[in-house]
């Protein structure tokens, strides 16, 4: 991006130096619901913003902080039970009634304390450890919700989830729901950019990459890790507290091994090195759940093959290319630029 | 061991009063007051025994999933996906068959040949990339589940116990007393003392075999040091698809053991994965005798847990695991 600002005009720099890439997608997604129907704009733009987002806060503390966490999908899970739970839902005995000003700030809270403590537990072991205890957590929370009746209403859990008919509207139906998503996805994606360059995050990634000699100069390595739990937790909680609105419901296995999983194969697919790759492997996970039934009926294979085909798909991807889709299209970049001539610099692209 | 009761007198008869108390409600009958708190013996035996067996097949599964990662750091997180398809080919095999001893030895063989398999085509490979081997697991393990769930669908499959195995057996462990004076003994399923004595024997054939035999000794100096290993002349990659060879196949075989005291379903590869996870945080990584303790732990906790907090077990359970984190982050028995 050439960032030459002209002096003359009054428009703020970093509008000028935004890259084109931006207003496109930007200016299509905004005018989206002209072009979908319902079922897309719902369906599969609403989901992988959602699931996006659960993918980015894996993305932040993986990509940034060295830490791949599996509790992602669960924190996102309290969030939504927390919805439920002080919130409206069908089961009465349990559900609170309280208005959503109240729950949806209590729900964020009480998902990133839950998350802090996860963190505090994570930060210390390492690298493959923290994989371990994660899943490991991801999985006690599932087995919990499913056992636990007097709070989480155990296997079946809550239906009957709707969000506030604030100023009007109703927020389920497929354009309002649509807007709601990706102003909050935007939003998520622009801060995670943000705090990526503001000194917490340059900390953050110098812990990344050299802990000891973060400690050294004087950093609360320890502290830095917690945080960065913390933080994404907050983007976790809120595409949770979307998940549930959109679905209407939760159960034990929203939380499930298998969406845990999943979440981890979209981050890994899109690719953990910049904030945008969760959101790209969220629209391919989601493209290949509703339609890959249709395509291996197509191929004369069973229709409910779908897992086999993420998996087969996901072991592709870490075994050819572990920076995922984002690594592609680096690699093809620079292929392309390799393309010029090295000694003469003519041809190929800029 | 004289060094520690000197050097904790009190720390020691803690110990040995905690001990005492343990064996004194397992032997003697319990008194009113006891019963009334505890609930009945009889059930409380039940939890413990049950505990104990499961723990054994914890730490079939575990054992296998600590001994390749302490000495090649290959985190396999398709383990719990061996477990289940060595629980499927035995149930194969048994029907077939009939024997059910010789399911054993074809689910080793086989269950091994694919840990083979994953070691030469995977692990060798990636070698020192952790996350990478790691994200590699998790795609194999996920084919592999829609690959069984594919070919076994989502029934659950039970193993038929053997006709020599089958019936109970009378503890001599007092449940209670009858009203003229009659001791009550427990009485237990004989497979399942079968599998606790089998895992027992396991364990100590292994612990031998690692301490005592040339092959353990290259096992072991494996674990310290591969590389030093490898500069002395030892063909570093045999003992590697030998050790993960074994423990595939052990996890191969936990299955026929789990398939004949519970049942083989769709989703108790994530289970036994996540047990075993689990098991080696807790007793520590690469460590045998602490899979034994971790397994033994988690599975009385599991047991005791779902019979006096039914809705809380699982808490117990991740209580367990926090505690030795927050205060042992290398595991009960780890370095």
């Amino acid at each position: 991006m050439a960032g030459k600002a002209r002096p003359a005009s009054d428009v703020p720099a970093w509008l000028v130096g935004m890259p084109l890439s931006y207003w496109v997608v930007g200016i299509v997604l905004l005018f989206m619901p002209v072009l979908a129907n319902d079922f897309v704009l719902f369906q599969i733009l609403g989901w992988s913003f959602i699931l996006g987002m659960i993918a980015l806060s894996l993305m932040f503390l993986g990509g940034y902080g060295g830490m791949v966490s599996l509790a992602q999908m669960s924190i996102a899970a309290l969030a939504g039970y927390m919805v439920a739970i002080l919130g409206t839902s069908g089961v009465q005995a349990i559900s609170l009634h309280w208005p959503w000003w109240l729950y949806v700030p209590v729900a964020i809270i009480v998902a990133a304390i839950f998350a802090t403590m996860i963190g505090a537990l994570a930060v210390r072991t390492e690298g493959i450890y923290t994989i371990m205890i994660t899943l490991a957590i991801a999985a006690a929370f599932f087995y919990f919700t499913r056992q636990n009746y007097t709070i989480f209403n155990g296997y079946s859990g809550f239906a009957n989830v709707v969000p506030p008919e604030l100023f009007g509207i109703n927020w389920r139906r497929p354009i309002p729901f649509y807007y709601l998503a990706l102003f909050c996805a935007a939003i998520s994606y622009l801060v995670v950019v943000y705090v990526s360059r503001s000194p917490f995050g340059l900390a953050l990634q110098g812990v990344r990459d050299n802990p000891r000699r973060m400690a050294a100069l004087g950093f609360n390595v320890v502290m830095h890790r917690v945080v960065a739990y913390t933080f994404a937790s907050v983007i976790a909680a809120v595409a949770g507290i979307l998940l549930v609105w959109q679905n209407a419901q939760i159960s034990p296995g929203t939380a499930g091994l298998p969406a845990v999983i999943d979440i981890l194969v979209i981050a890994i697919v899109g690719g953990l090195a910049r904030p945008i790759g969760p959101f790209i492997g969220a629209l391919i996970y989601v493209l290949l759940r509703t339609f890959s039934p249709d395509v291996l009926l197509t191929l004369g294979l069973p229709g409910d093959r779908f897992k086999l085909m993420i998996g087969l798909g996901f072991l592709a991807v870490v075994y050819w290319s572990p920076d995922g889709v984002l690594g592609l299209w680096d690699r093809w970049r620079t292929h392309r630029r390799k393309a010029a001539d090295p000694l003469t610099g003519q041809g190929g692209a800029p | 061991m004289n060094g520690f009761v000197h050097r904790h007198p009190v720390w020691t008869l803690l110990v040995v009063l905690a001990a005492a108390l343990v064996l004194w409600a397992l032997i003697a009958p319990w008194p009113d007051g006891m019963e009334a708190v505890f609930g009945r013996k009889r059930i409380f035996l039940n939890a413990v025994f049950n505990g104990i067996t499961l723990g054994a097949l914890y730490f079939l599964v575990a054992s296998g999933f600590t001994l390749i990662f302490g000495l090649m750091k290959n985190v396999n997180l398709a383990h719990g996906s061996l477990y289940l398809l060595g629980g499927y080919l035995g149930y194969e095999v048994a029907e077939a068959t009939g024997l059910w001893l010789g399911a054993f030895v074809v689910v080793f063989v086989a269950v091994g040949l694919l840990g083979i398999l994953l070691q030469f085509f995977v692990f060798r490979r990636m070698e020192g990339e952790d996350l990478r081997q790691t994200l590699v697991t998790i795609g194999i393990s996920i084919v592999l589940a829609d690959v069984m769930l594919w070919i076994w669908g989502g029934q659950s499959y039970q193993i038929l116990t053997p006709e020599w195995l089958s019936g109970p057996v009378r503890l001599p462990l007092v449940t209670g007393m009858r009203g003229e004076g009659e001791l009550v003994y427990l009485t237990f399923p004989a497979v399942r003392i079968a599998i606790l004595v089998a895992s027992i024997a396991l364990g100590v054939l292994m612990w031998l075999a690692l301490n005592r035999t040339r092959i353990g000794m290259l096992i072991r100096a494996g674990v310290d040091d591969r590389d030093m290993l490898a500069a002395s002349g030892v063909r570093v990659q045999y003992v590697f698809v030998m050790v993960f060879a074994f423990g595939a196949g052990l996890a191969g075989m936990a299955g026929i053991v789990g398939g004949t005291f519970q049942s083989i379903v769709a989703g108790e590869d994530m289970r036994f994965l996540l047990a075993s996870l689990v098991v080696v945080i807790v007793g520590g990584m690469g460590s045998i005798l602490g899979a034994a303790l971790g397994a033994v732990l988690i599975g009385l906790a599991e047991q005791l847990g779902s019979v006096y907090a039914p809705t809380y077990s699982v808490v117990l359970t991740f209580l367990i695991m926090a505690l030795v984190l927050a205060f042992r982050p290398q595991g009960l028995l780890g370095r």
